[in-house]
């Protein structure tokens, strides 16, 4: 490998994300083992007070302009992968994140390099290679990379964020660019407070895709009420119109940790899983025995949710 | 506006996977496959931008299959103007592969907005939409779960994180992946499956197979081990019942026994 571990960082609302800290721990354990120094792209406006939070990267190399004040999918893609043409890095990482999914592909593009995408380990002690998953969790892949230099995409949990998130003063770069135009910001909306939190449950009956219709989450959300709990969801449930966003446990939802977290017909997508893998007690009920929400739960029952269910009515209500 | 949408048949998802012979790939041959979930929303938010403005909308999907030719009859049941098979047998192809044939049939065209999945689970070497949005050099927008017409282009909304969004103006032509349309994609019957097999809307252009590599490649793949880590409660429906209970009841949550 060649060059520097470029960490391309994301923030909202003047504080850096999670997935940030997770990418500078990474980066950080690839340093240990190939020698390289960890820089950190920040970009923004106004961002130079936010530096001495990335002192996991040895230097930021700043690039600030008002057209990037936030987040810009275009401006923000081009100009990350000028920095990246500009500069040369062997390795760099980007979130796979929604801010990370406008980048990732230009930046690798623009300097045709390979984009490792859905990656979940790097190894890059001889030659390039790493573990991603695939099929929504399904199947892993090993993958190796040609050449010694490559973009790669980084599903969240690949490192601990709490390793990568330290005070420090890296030695800051300012770097000047010219912001493309194509896509401007024009405003952010935040969520509506839902009718219940789902992040403050102490139990959840989490429907997915397997619940089929709007009217089997009645039976449900009735034994999460008798439970003293909720009834949250997955992203296609929402997606449907079948219950509110506030509802939504994953990436572009909700994190949650309750006490039980009792899965019904959800597959274990990666999308989903990011949201509620720290959960004391999971427990996964799916018709398919492959399914990925098995490697995360702590206890399994393969087979049919809607058998399942009134089951359980019986016994809580008997008791 | 003339809107261009990508389809894509992955592997159905709900099957159960095998390996091939030497653990580098699916073992394909008995393989179902169905579009692209993030596609089908990618069509839904194409067919109501088109109601919302008038102009047209055109399928592309690449491959000769039948699972192909049904999604992209299906498209056109559903309202699509035109679907364009990018026909010959090109095997399995990766992101980099299917953008760069994208990438050949659209530069001949004139798409305004360009809208694709904004991921499909077969796409270890980056994300069609925006491998192709880098190809083409047009402005783009990810995790797109809205789109509206404005006087200079397009307004989107994309999806952050925790149920926050924001707004973007975009000039056209430009590449949006889709998170998720507006509104729950359509059904359609299949009578109208049916018509729309005649209706004559259904083209092929012949391809040829991308010659650049994408540098990535897949080595070994395994089935992660189902439950590592999980306690498999085993027996019927009453007995995973009773030991859920207790599990619910060791939790401390529930009220007591
Ligand atoms: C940028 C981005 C953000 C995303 N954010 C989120 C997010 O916040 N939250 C989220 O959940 N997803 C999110 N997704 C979507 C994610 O990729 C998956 O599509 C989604 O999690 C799948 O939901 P599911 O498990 O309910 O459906 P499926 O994957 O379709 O799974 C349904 C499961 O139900 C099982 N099943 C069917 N019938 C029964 C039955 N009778 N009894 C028991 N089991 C049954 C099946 O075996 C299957 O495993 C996001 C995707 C992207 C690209």
């Amino acid at each position: 490998m060649s060059g520097a571990i470029l960490v391309v960082t994301e923030h909202l609302g003047g504080q850096f994300t999670d997935a940030t800290f997770e990418l500078l721990a990474l980066a950080n354990g690839l340093a240990t083992s190939t020698g390289a120094e960890v820089e950190a792209a920040l970009v923004g406006a106004d961002v130079a007070g936010m530096t001495t939070q990335l002192g996991a990267a040895g230097r930021v190399l700043l690039i600030e302009d008002p057209a990037l004040e936030s987040f810009n999918p275009h401006g923000h893609a081009c100009v990350v992968a000028g920095l990246v043409a500009d500069r040369e890095p062997g390795i760099v990482l980007v979130p796979y994140t929604s801010t990370g999914m406008d980048m990732a592909s230009h930046i690798a593009s623009r300097s045709d390099l390979p984009l490792v995408s859905y990656c979940q380990s790097i190894d890059a002690s001889a030659g390039l290679a790493a573990t991603c998953q695939l099929y929504a969790g399904k199947i892993e892949a090993d993958v190796s990379v040609d050449g010694d230099r490559a973009v790669f995409a980084v599903l969240s949990g690949a490192a601990a964020a709490a390793d990568g998130r330290r005070d420090g003063s890296p030695t800051v770069e300012s770097v000047t660019v010219e912001v493309p135009g194509g896509t401007s910001f024009t405003g952010q909306v935040e969520p509506e407070a839902g009718d219940v939190d789902i992040t403050v449950q102490d139990v959840l009956l989490v429907v997915g895709r397997g619940i089929e219709s709007e009217d089997n989450i009645e039976e449900v959300a009735e034994l999460a009420e008798a439970l003293g709990g909720a009834v949250a969801a997955s992203r296609p449930v929402v997606d449907q119109g079948w219950l509110p966003k506030t509802r939504q446990v994953g990436k572009s939802g909700l994190t949650v940790k309750p006490k039980v977290y009792l899965a019904l017909g959800v597959s274990g997508a990666p999308e989903h899983v990011e949201g509620m893998r720290d959960s004391s007690t999971i427990i996964a009920v799916n018709t398919d025995p492959q399914a990925p929400i098995f490697g995360v739960a702590h206890h399994g029952w393969v087979g049919d949710l809607f058998d399942l269910v009134p089951e359980l009515a019986d016994l809580l209500e008997g008791s | 506006m003339d809107i261009a949408v990508l389809l894509r048949a992955v592997p159905d998802p709900v099957e159960e996977l095998e390996l091939n012979d030497d653990e580098t790939d699916l073992d394909r041959d008995y393989l179902g496959y169905v579009l692209n979930e993030f596609d089908d929303h990618a069509l839904e938010e194409a067919l109501l931008l088109k109601e919302d403005t008038g102009g047209s909308v055109t399928a592309y999907a690449i491959g000769t299959s039948d699972e192909v030719e049904q999604i992209l009859v299906t498209a056109i049941a559903k309202g699509a103007d035109a679907a364009v098979k990018l026909g010959d047998d090109l095997g399995v192809l990766d992101a980099h592969a299917q953008s760069e044939i994208f990438a050949a049939a659209l530069g001949e065209r004139s798409h305004q907005a360009i809208l694709c999945g904004v991921q499909a689970s077969d796409e270890i070497d980056g994300q069609v939409a925006m491998l192709l949005s880098a190809r083409l050099g047009h402005p783009h927008v990810s995790v797109v779960v809205a789109t509206s017409v404005t006087d200079a282009g397009l307004s989107v909304t994309k999806e952050y994180w925790a149920g926050i969004t924001a707004t973007y103006d975009v000039r056209l032509p430009a590449v949006l992946g889709i998170q998720a349309a507006r509104q729950a994609p359509r059904y359609v019957a299949v009578s109208r499956i049916r018509q729309a097999q005649d209706s004559g809307a259904l083209s092929e252009v012949d391809t040829v197979a991308p010659a650049s590599s994408s540098g990535v490649t897949i080595t070994a793949i395994r089935i992660p081990e189902s439950g590592a880590g999980a306690e498999m409660i085993s027996g019927d429906e009453t007995a995973a019942a009773e030991q859920i209970v207790a599990l619910l009841q060791a939790a401390g949550v529930g009220g007591a026994p």
